[in-house]
Formats: C-alpha cells, sequence, structure tokens
C-alpha cells in the first residue's frame, strides 16, 4: 500500500472525525479490505441516525451543481454535510473518471463538509457497492446531513432506493412528454422532483406534467410527490427543494413508514451479501470444486439439466451447513 | 466478510492549480490514466493548494498529477508539497505537467515533485511512470 496508509483506521478515529481515517476507512470498504469488516461491525449499532438523501436522474441534468448549491443551503443553516458522488467505472478498462468534484466549490476551510467521489466498479442500478457503508461511516463521523449522487441514470438505475430514505429524481425541460413521465422505473421513485435548468423555456411545460403526474394518485401511501423548480444559476429554488426533501422525512414519521422502510433496506441488504458471497463461492468452485467440475461437464453434455443441476447444489450446500 | 476485489484500482487526483484558462492536456491525461484502469478524480481548473491537500485527504487518492500552463509553478508546487506534510500525507507522490523551463524541473525534483512532462511528453510515458509512482511494488 502507498500514499497516506499507515495502519488501518480506527472506530475510534471514524467517531472523532478524523478525515483522514475516514477517507481511508472509505477506501478500505470499497476494495472489500478485511479491516472494513471490523470497522463496519463496531461501528454498525451507532449508525442508522442520520438521514440519506439521493440524487438520481440522468446524465448532464445538473445534479452535481444542485448538491453544491444545496450543501451551501445547508452550511449557511450550520448543518455538517457529507456528499457521496458515484461515477461509472468501465466495463473496458476498469478506469474512471470522477467528475463531480468540479462542481464542488466549498472553501478548502470548511471542515463542516466533506466530499468522496465514488466509481460505481461494476454496480448496476446506479450507486456502488461501497457507497451504503460508505454514508454509514460519514454518518459515524458526525455528518448531520449524507447526500448521494447517482451515476447518471438509465429508466430503470434506482438502487438509490435501497440507500436512501428521500430519493430526488432531478429532471430538466423537455426531457420528454407526459407519457415519458408514465412509464416504469426512474419516475415511480420520486420523493420529490426537482426540474433543474427551470431558466430554460419549457419548465412550466414539464413541471405540469409531473404535478398531473402526481395527481394521478401514483403517490405512495398517501404522499404527494412535490415538483420544485430549481436553478443554480442564481440560483433558484434551492431552498424550496430543501424544504420539499424534509417534508417528505417529516411524512415518513409522521405516517409511520419510516420503519417498514428501513426493515425493507436492510433485508434487501443482508440477502444481497449472502447473495454475493454464494455468487462468488460456487463460481470459483465450479473451477477448482471436482465434483462441482463433474456436475458442469455433464451439463455442459446434456446428461443433468440445469435446473436439476441447480437443485442438486442448494441440496448439498444445505447438508455441508 | 465481502466479496474481496482482486487488485485495487490506483486513485489519482488530477488537478490544475492557478489560473490556466483551459485543461486540455489535463483531460488528455485524465482520459489516459482511466483507460489504464484508475480512478481519476478529476478536480479541474483554477484549484488552490488547499483545495487540492483537501481532495486528495478526503479522495484517499495513491498519486497527484497538477497540470499548469501559466508560469506560477514555482509558487504553487512547493505549497502542495508543504501542505501535504502538514496533513501528514507527504508520502502522496506528486507529478506534474505543462510548461516548466528545464531549470525550473531541476529545482522542483529535488523539492520533491517526482515527475514532470513537457509538451513533447508520450501519454505511454505518462501512464507508465504514474503506475510506478502510485504502486512503486507492483
Amino acid at each position: 500500500m502507498t500514499g497516506t496508509r499507515r495502519g488501518a483506521p480506527t472506530a475510534r478515529q471514524i467517531r472523532a472525525g478524523d478525515r483522514r481515517a475516514l477517507a481511508r476507512a472509505i477506501s478500505a470498504v470499497e476494495n472489500g479490505a478485511p479491516e472494513a469488516d471490523a470497522l463496519l461491525k463496531e461501528l454498525y449499532p451507532t449508525t442508522g441516525r442520520v438521514r440519506v438523501v439521493g440524487f438520481t436522474g440522468p446524465l448532464g441534468v445538473g445534479k452535481s451543481s444542485l448538491i453544491n448549491a444545496l450543501v451551501a443551503h445547508l452550511r449557511g443553516r450550520d448543518r455538517r454535510v457529507a456528499v457521496v458522488a458515484v461515477d461509472p467505472s468501465s466495463p473496458f478498462s476498469g478506469g474512471s473518471v470522477l467528475g463531480d468534484r468540479i462542481r464542488f466549490d466549498r472553501p478548502a476551510s470548511d471542515e463542516g463538509v466533506f466530499f468522496r467521489s465514488m466509481a460505481s466498479r461494476g454496480a448496476a442500478g446506479g450507486v456502488a457497492a461501497a457507497t451504503r457503508d460508505a454514508a454509514r461511516l460519514l454518518d459515524a463521523a458526525g455528518f448531520e446531513e449524507i447526500l448521494v449522487e447517482t451515476v447518471g441514470s438509465g429508466q430503470v438505475d434506482i438502487a438509490i432506493r435501497d440507500i436512501a430514505s428521500t430519493s430526488v429524481v432531478v429532471l430538466v425541460p423537455h426531457l420528454g412528454d407526459e407519457v415519458q413521465t408514465l412509464k416504469a422505473g426512474l419516475f415511480e421513485i420520486a420523493d420529490v422532483f426537482a426540474v433543474n435548468k427551470s431558466d430554460l423555456p419549457g419548465a412550466d411545460s414539464a413541471r405540469r406534467d409531473l404535478v398531473e403526474l402526481a395527481a394521478l394518485g401514483g403517490g405512495r401511501d398517501g404522499w404527494r410527490t412535490p415538483v420544485v423548480l430549481t436553478s443554480t444559476l442564481g440560483p433558484t429554488g434551492i431552498p424550496e427543494l430543501w424544504d420539499a426533501i424534509v417534508a417528505h422525512e417529516a411524512f415518513l414519521d409522521r405516517s409511520g413508514g419510516r420503519p417498514a422502510a428501513e426493515r425493507r433496506r436492510l433485508a434487501k441488504e443482508i440477502v444481497g451479501r449472502v447473495r454475493d458471497r454464494v455468487d462468488a463461492e460456487l463460481t470459483d468452485g465450479l473451477e477448482s470444486d471436482p465434483a462441482l467440475r463433474r456436475l458442469l461437464d455433464r451439463v455442459a453434455s446434456r446428461d443433468v439439466d440445469p435446473r436439476t443441476a441447480a437443485e442438486q447444489l442448494l441440496r448439498a450446500r444445505r447438508r455441508s451447513r | 466478510m465481502t466479496v474481496r476485489s482482486k487488485k485495487a484500482p490506483v486513485r489519482v487526483l488530477i488537478a490544475k492549480p492557478g489560473l490556466d484558462g483551459h485543461d486540455r492536456g489535463a483531460k488528455v491525461v485524465a482520459r489516459a490514466l482511466r483507460d489504464a484502469g484508475m480512478e481519476v478524480v478529476y478536480a479541474g481548473l483554477r484549484q488552490t493548494p488547499e483545495e487540492i491537500v483537501r481532495a486528495a485527504v478526503e479522495e484517499d487518492v495513491d498519486l497527484i498529477g497538477l497540470s499548469i500552463l501559466s508560469g506560477a509553478h514555482m509558487a504553487l508546487f512547493p505549497k502542495v508539497l508543504a501542505l501535504l506534510k502538514k496533513e501528514k500525507a507527504g508520502r502522496i507522490p506528486v507529478f506534474a505537467g505543462g510548461i516548466i523551463p528545464d531549470e525550473d524541473a531541476r529545482r522542483l525534483r529535488k523539492a520533491g515533485i517526482r515527475a514532470i512532462f513537457g509538451p513533447g511528453a508520450s501519454l505511454d510515458e505518462i501512464v507508465r511512470t504514474a503506475q510506478r509512482l502510485a504502486r512503486p511494488r507492483a
């Protein structure tokens, strides 16, 4: 290891808000390093009290600039804010250009902010495998608001819902007609819509379409998704956007929906972790375990079909427990 | 326990200190490093030494690349190195590119800039150097 790395970051350093330890701990999580597991196990009991707000939407709609404006707004209210901004990894080289930091313009002396760029490293859905745990580390380090920016999203990139308690879907004028808003996926997960670049013509008609969508009764559990016009030139609509986010958080508390949503997210996380491990073990095993290799041979020679092979594998695993 | 990745990608910060008007060279280098499999945190134009060092710490990078055209390198580069030391991040190697006269380059190398590339440098050479600096034992 190189750079600043000397010794594993400790839970005490994280809780004390040591920025270098925090940064190294996030890397450890990204790299699946053993010290990350120990650290997260130790910190978990005291996390979960800070809301995580997600920002998603197509590329180029201004998510980074909007977050930068929100950070300024929140710092004006003396809130300690952390940002995790995810950009895609190349499926070819594995490399990545993480460019969200360009929009981040807090003074270097501001200790109340922490900004971390993160590559998706092959994860689908718009966030990285490490994003949730990075948010937990930032929570443990005492940040009061955690903002997560997804990869520029397509229609089905909705993994932010598994991390954030409020998801803001950021759009711009002229993305399409109102039928687009009826399509499944991205539009369904919005707890708040932001129509950004609202200084451009067409903003009002975009807002009307989205308000109509909300009025169709698509709102979950009685929440009617608000639509906020924003622009980072000026800027305008920033306090209104934050108020809409806070209103959704208050709704979660008032309606009693928060614990159920949190349980759903945690269940999904646990299942995902088990799946990842089983996946890795089996994929390894099909190459290295002689019994598995023989099974694969028999599937390849059409003596056993893949469904039966899968059932045999599952039974064998249960017996070995 | 989580699934272990085979090899953690190198994280590198590319930033332009000072008041340069464009960042084409830095973008070309950023892209070449991306294609070599690195995670490039691109901080862009008009960064102060304080902002650069802060970004290096928060992003936990293995390497910093500074690009400069304005001629202010003799003031800005040593400042970055000094601030890194102050933040206990002096072990992060720093390389540089831009319009830097030979005599200045010699002095900057002595001050701790690990490699300096001029306008004629090949991307291959830059990538290889970056890899060597980030992972000396790899």
